[in-house]
């Protein structure tokens, strides 16, 4: 009876649908994780206690619950190896941000200009990369700054460097590669705020008497904020917790917290420090996202 | 009214001679301006003159080149050939901003990230006006087009007609030499639209600027502008006063255009009495007043206006040869539509043709109305009849 008017409603289990699959594949995995990151280490198979058997009665379920202590949360915020790493994660993806947006900004701006007709080959443009793997597209950045990869042997040729640079194993290429990866995910966003912007405000700016620069500054760019918003989000995002691309492509001397958590999880064993340093990552990520809805909110009021 | 009206068709009927001769040069002259778009020549070879002062409209259908000339005043297209001269200084290399001219856009371009006084005040600061002096301006553009309290507003909180004239005041603050409104009236509901084209009127004249207004609604144009100038692929088929316009249309696409016609092909000659007699095919022989220039065309239309045309039931009773009654067409009424201050027929002549005449319901009481299937005369005067060369 009940199901049957679940689906008699399509609109309200449409409604629910994406509860239920937040709790399914977000809320409840990341009580698992929330449960390890607050357990103690042990060589062990799984490699943590307390474990909550709910055969062993009440008095066991109790004690398994008093154990649980916030000891690995205090040793990520006191050890300079963890605070260093969300450091370093902070500034990588806020100045990779910086670098997308000042040049995705001109490639959206440039695109949303073109002749109809001319967009949908820009946008295929943009995307074509995601028809290859991104690990072989990380691999083929590695082929190309290699100390005789293609970079070198062009640089060398042009006589614009007398000995092979080094650009591999340095923040350089993980700055290109980390560019290079998320620049669609700058454009597109930036791309659907611009194209969809009517073309008679800048005129009508223009006809005011802005100059061209005054134009974009003063009516492009603050229309386009949403947009911007969006793509910052969606790249700054992501890179926090980057792994594969400083992994690869960066020296070894300073990790990115994203290569801390899978030191602790894979060489280290250390689920529970593993698993706390996640929920941190978690928390500082909310943050942003936290800024972004109220934005959105604000831009959805303003429009009624 | 007759005589007035067969003074205006009597006088030459070039575009040229609308143009008084003036020994002070024109505001606005647009001199052999030529616009291609592809291979499409959206303005071609376009000569114009307006006045300081003058309320101009450009009429014409879409796709007409109305627009294009419009942008080209504004600076957002560049003629391919041409000058546009203003005060006598050629403007067409001028970009949009450093422009004495502003512009009403169709959809007003209300910026929406600012509110109305914001708006108002953009091409204020542009100008490098002090504070105090914007703020002035902005309440005196408020108090113009009647916006009080509503300054703070965003344009997504005001309706329609509160945008219009936030988007008529910000174009009307930098107090252009020429305003260009481009169909500034589409977006409004018909009672609005009439009750806003009188206070545009009403401002226009009070500020004495000159308005170049581009419309397709030929009402609009007639209403409220000095003179109009009709646009048809490009280039102005005619440029006249609004009863010149209608009542001595320079062509036969003219005619069409603006207002409701009948119009008849035929081969002209002149009578004894210095008639012009057409020859038709569908409606014999219909008598028109002569022009100063007798027609130099073989073959030629005589147009008449719906409202020109009288019905009876047998035909009046005076001379048939001169008079109000010269021009006799007997028939069938098919088609009678009451519209309330006017009631249009369409009469089927007995060559098969369709005349379609219009009369004003001067009484509230009908004793004397035509119904379809009744035999009738339709009768008008050579005075109305407008012989079309081309």
């Amino acid at each position: 009876m009940s199901s049957r008017r679940l689906f008699a409603r399509p609109a309200r289990f449409a409604a629910i649908a994406p509860y239920a699959w937040m709790v399914l594949f977000f809320l409840v995995p990341f009580g698992f994780v929330l449960k390890i990151s607050l357990s103690q280490t042990v060589i062990a198979r799984p490699p943590y206690v307390p474990l909550f058997d709910l055969t062993q009665g009440f008095a066991a379920f109790k004690a398994a619950l008093a154990s649980l202590s916030a000891d690995n949360f205090r040793l990520l915020v006191s050890d300079d190896l963890y605070v260093l790493s969300y450091l370093r994660s902070l500034v990588v993806a806020t100045a990779s941000t910086s670098i997308l947006l000042l040049i995705g900004y001109p490639i959206a701006y440039g695109m949303a200009r073109l002749p109809k007709r001319w967009q949908s080959v820009a946008m295929m443009l943009v995307i074509v990369p995601f028809w290859t793997s991104f690990l072989i597209r990380i691999y083929a950045w590695i082929n190309i700054l290699q100390h005789d990869g293609l970079l070198n042997r062009i640089l060398l040729a042009l006589h614009l460097v007398s000995t092979p640079v080094a650009w591999l194993s340095t923040d350089t290429a993980m700055y290109i590669g980390i560019v290079y990866s998320y620049l669609p995910f700058m454009i597109l966003p930036l791309y659907a705020t611009l194209v969809k912007m009517d073309p008679a405000l800048e005129e009508a700016a223009a006809d005011l008497g802005s100059s061209p620069r005054q134009v974009f500054w003063l009516v492009t760019f603050p229309l386009s904020l949403p947009g911007v918003a969006a793509g910052v989000l969606l790249c700054f995002i992501p890179i926090v917790g980057e792994f594969v691309i400083p992994d690869l492509l960066a020296g070894s001397d300073s990790l990115m917290i994203g290569q801390t958590l899978w030191l602790e999880f894979f060489t280290n064993k250390d689920w529970p420090v593993a698993s706390a340093a996640a929920v941190l990552l978690l928390a500082l990520l909310l943050i942003p996202l936290l800024f972004y809805e109220r934005l959105q909110r604000r831009q959805l009021e303003g429009g009624r | 009214m007759a005589e007035d009206i067969s003074r205006i068709a009597a006088a030459p009927e070039t575009v040229e001679a609308e143009i008084p001769v003036t020994a002070s040069t024109p505001l606005l002259r647009v001199d052999g301006v030529v616009k291609t778009f592809g291979t499409v020549r959206a303005v071609d070879r376009l000569s114009l003159d307006i006045r300081s002062g003058e309320f101009f409209a450009l009429l014409g259908p879409s796709g007409c080149g109305k627009t294009t000339l419009l942008r080209m005043l504004a600076g957002f297209e560049t003629p391919d050939q041409g000058h546009i001269l203003l005060d006598g200084k050629d403007i067409a290399p001028v970009p949009p901003h450093l422009r004495p001219v502003n512009m009403m856009f169709q959809n007003y371009a209300l910026f929406p990230h600012l509110s109305a006084r914001d708006n108002i005040a953009f091409g204020l600061k542009r100008a490098g006006m002090k504070r105090s002096e914007i703020d002035a301006r902005v309440a005196e553009m408020v108090a113009l087009v009647r916006l009080e309290g509503l300054e703070k507003r965003k344009p997504d909180q005001l309706s329609g007609g509160q945008r219009q004239r936030v988007a008529l005041a910000r174009s009307l603050a930098r107090r252009p030499r020429v305003l260009l409104l481009d169909e500034p009236l589409a977006a409004l509901d018909k009672k609005l639209r009439e009750s806003t084209q009188a206070e545009l009127m009403e401002l226009q004249r009070r500020l004495g600027m000159t308005f170049i207004i581009v419309t397709h609604d030929q009402e609009e144009a007639m209403t409220m502008a000095d003179r109009i100038g009709v646009m048809k692929g490009g280039y102005l088929e005619q440029v006249a006063i609004p009863r010149r316009l209608y009542e001595a249309p320079c062509s036969r696409w003219v005619a069409e255009f603006v207002g409701d016609i009948n119009i008849f092909e035929g081969t002209p000659r002149l009578d004894q009495a210095g008639r012009i007699a057409v020859t038709t095919r569908d409606a014999g022989t219909i008598l028109a007043s002569a022009s100063s220039d007798p027609p130099t065309q073989s073959q030629v239309c005589i147009a008449i206006r719906p409202e020109k045309i009288r019905l009876s039931r047998s035909g009046p009773a005076s001379n048939r040869d001169y008079g109000h009654a010269a021009n006799r067409l007997e028939g069938t009424v098919t088609e009678v539509n009451y519209l309330g201050g006017v009631t249009t027929y369409k009469v089927k002549l007995d060559s098969g043709t369709v005349l379609r005449a219009s009369m004003a319901n001067t009484a509230r009481l009908d004793t004397d109305a035509y119904g379809a299937s009744q035999r009738v005369v339709a009768f008008f005067a050579p005075d109305d009849c407008v012989v079309l060369e081309r």
